[in-house]
């Protein structure tokens, strides 16, 4: 009872019972228009068939008059189905015809009768007696009268359209009923596929929420909506999986490389303590414990960055922003640190603005920190070293690319130096926070675009593609 | 300086108000949004420092509020919140300046300074002077003792920034803000590179230094 309750109280049942309704009431409405319709017509058919009687029988009386009339009704009414035929006096004295008896009053009008009356049919009351006959007939009629003050009736039985009447009745109940019981047993079987199917959704979802978060919705062959809906429901579940494991992987990070600075700090100012220090050795420890605390700050601030960025994207974050501006605006900051460090910083840009839809300060700093890299390990290098900064249309994308001649990075560890902390060996003595390329890279994650790595032989070569519009970007 | 903090960790709230005292400024705490909505509108200081979360009313909405009511008193938004928006929404809200925790004090120290400084009549000279040194925003010129110095266009920038805000502690971050107009942690040491630049140019065959660094906060023009 509690499961039919369950399914009455579904979606697809009372979708049902909506239809079910509206069809019931235009089914009502289409039996009753056609059954008045075809009445109607039964009834001037009917009509129609008096008339040519009451012609008939108007010849017969203009040739012979009211003998021949009487012999003329008398045969026509002998005949088996007759229509009805009646002579009566003033009185309303039936003298010929097959009418045994009248409803009353019928007789006191003139021509067409308003509406159907009943009547009893020579010799019908004694078979009414045996019991043979049960009910009264009905019939329409045409009354007029003669010169001679003789009423004539005739008429016709409207047995035929009240039959047909009848039997529309019963079949609008019986079609009723039939659509009733066929729209309880759709509504039954469809809520009830659609109330399991739910049920094990809800099931699957609560096994996740109890924390079983590598489950998933389950999805039948069917590919309906039901399916499309496990679908996407399961990719934001694959997507929150992967945000989560992206915060689990920053903590992990944080808690590990956050670590060694820290202890380092600490063992600074423990170690200053020590012993009988300087003033000066104070001060120097101290400045030094600040320069480390600012690069931790740094380091969080980026970690904190990369995060946000990952979480997705905003267009809020967004406008028309102009690449070449931003090369310009990159090389003219790093142009000087460029000289100090013996590399030449060189830009090639095409004419005019290269518009596309971003952010400028984070595609600034995702520059930034390539360019800074790029600077930092080609300084070492030997011959004339060089950094490029290239921008140009390719396609459906931009590029911008940064060119160093410095050591390069071996192919296997290319995809490496976009994880976060991560940095390469022989690196390690550089100065940096090792998320200077995990953030260009959620830079360009967010902007639906990627980041390249390639061979400059020497040296290195990325790039920075983006999407040249902003509808191939990814939400 | 007067200076109203309004902030819910008493620790940090602690810290700011001996710093900045050390500093030779004084610092009301007030430790909710509420009682630091009625501090700052009932009394008279230079410079609001408000903490965005905070028990009982949000720091924005503090800020809007007294914008709305005229108050001018420069206001600074300290955030535990990402980057990003988290800036734009915060100056929309009628927030002078914003800065991320955890921040250095002496980034805090040297924001609130130049900040208070803002609302004085600086905007409107056309001539900066710093002893000899003389920049003329007008016709773009710089002068010392009486030389006139070429300058780049960006280092011009950088120069008027300097001057504008003589006497005060400009951080690297500021200067890559007002400066370049980008608001990121600059890496390493390019701003550094870029300033000695600008002291070749103005300081080469002079005998007087203009400008100087501060360690471990960035830099100051002064006499």
């Amino acid at each position: 009872m509690a499961r039919l309750l369950a399914i009455l109280n579904t979606t697809a049942a009372r979708l049902s019972a909506l239809y079910l309704l509206l069809f019931a009431v235009c089914a009502t409405f289409l039996v009753i228009y056609m059954t008045s319709l075809s009445a109607n017509m039964l009834v001037s058919q009917t009509r129609d068939a008096i008339n040519e009687e009451v012609r008939g029988l108007d010849r017969a009386y203009q040739r012979g008059g009211l003998p021949v009339l009487v012999r003329v009704m008398e045969a026509r009414a002998r005949q088996p189905g007759a229509n009805l035929y009646m002579l009566a006096d003033i009185n309303g004295r039936i003298l010929s015809g097959n009418v045994e008896s009248l409803q009353p009053g019928i007789l006191d009008i003139t021509g067409w009768t308003e509406r159907p009356f009943t009547y009893t049919r020579y010799g019908e009351s004694e078979q009414r007696l045996n019991g043979r006959v049960e009910e009264k007939h009905e019939a329409m009629a045409v009354v007029f009268r003669l010169p001679s003050q003789f009423i004539v009736l005739v008429g016709r039985d409207l047995g035929e359209p009240e039959k047909f009447r009848r039997v529309m009745q019963r079949a609008l109940v019986v079609t009723l009923a039939i659509m009733s019981l066929g729209a309880f047993l759709i509504w039954y079987f469809v809520g009830r596929r659609a109330l399991k199917r739910i049920d094990r959704v809800s099931a699957a979802s609560r096994r996740i929420m109890a924390g079983d978060l590598t489950g998933r919705l389950p999805i039948s062959s069917a590919g309906d909506e039901f399916d499309r809906l496990s679908d996407n429901l399961n990719k934001m579940l694959d997507r929150i999986a992967a945000l989560n494991e992206g915060l689990r992987q920053v903590s992990d990070n944080i808690a590990h490389d956050l670590k060694t600075p820290l202890t380092r700090l600490r063992n600074r100012a423990e170690a200053a303590l020590a012993g009988k220090p300087k003033t000066d050795d104070y001060r120097e420890a101290l400045e030094r414990t600040i320069a480390e605390s600012d690069q931790l700050i740094r380091t969080f601030n980026a970690i904190l960055m990369i995060s946000r960025l990952e979480a997705g994207y905003s267009a809020e974050l967004t406008t028309a922003v102009d690449l070449r501006a931003i090369v310009d605006d990159v090389e003219e900051l790093y142009e000087p640190l460029a000289e100090e460090e013996g590399v030449t910083l060189t830009a090639s840009k095409p004419e005019g603005a290269v518009e596309f839809q971003g952010n400028r300060e984070l595609v600034g700093q995702a520059l930034s920190n390539i360019v800074d890299n790029a600077i930092k390990y080609s300084s070492g290098s030997g011959d004339a070293p060089r950094v490029e900064l290239v921008l140009e249309r390719s396609g459906d994308e931009i590029r911008l690319t940064v060119r160093d001649n410095g050591p390069g990075v071996p192919e296997a560890d290319r995809d490496r130096v976009t994880e976060r902390f991560v940095r390469l060996e022989e690196s390690r003595t550089q100065p940096g926070s090792g998320l200077g390329l995990s953030l260009a890279k959620a830079v360009m994650t967010f902007h639906g675009g990627r980041l390249e790595f390639a061979d400059n032989n020497p040296g290195l070569a990325v790039a920075m593609v983006f999407p040249a519009s902003p509808a191939s970007r990814k939400s | 300086m007067k200076i109203l903090v309004i902030e819910d960790d008493r620790e940090a709230a602690d810290y700011l108000k001996n710093a900045f005292a050390e500093a030779g400024h004084t610092a009301d705490i007030a430790r909710d949004g509420d009682s630091g909505f009625a501090l700052a509108d009932s009394g008279s200081y230079d410079v609001y420092i408000v903490d965005r979360m905070l028990p009982r009313r949000d720091g924005l909405s503090i800020i809007t509020e007294l914008r709305e009511g005229g108050n001018k008193t420069p206001a600074l938004i300290l955030s535990a919140l990402g980057e990003v928006d988290d800036r734009v929404t915060g100056l929309r809200a009628g927030g002078d300046d914003y800065l991320t925790k955890p921040y250095a004090f002496s980034e805090l120290l040297a924001r609130v300074e130049v900040l208070e400084r803002r609302s004085g009549a600086k905007e409107v000279e056309t001539v900066y002077r710093v002893a000899d040194l003389e920049l003329d925003r007008l016709s773009h010129t710089v002068r010392r003792a009486g030389r006139e110095i070429v300058l780049q266009p960006r280092e011009f920038r950088l120069l008027e920034y300097m001057m504008r805000h003589a006497g005060q502690v400009v951080t690297r971050t500021m200067l890559l803000e007002n400066v370049w107009d980008y608001h990121f942690d600059p890496q390493t040491n390019v701003i550094d590179v870029h300033i000695s630049r600008l002291r070749g140019k103005i300081e080469k065959g002079f005998d007087k230094p203009l400008l100087h660094t501060v360690r471990g906060a960035g830099y100051m023009l002064k006499d």
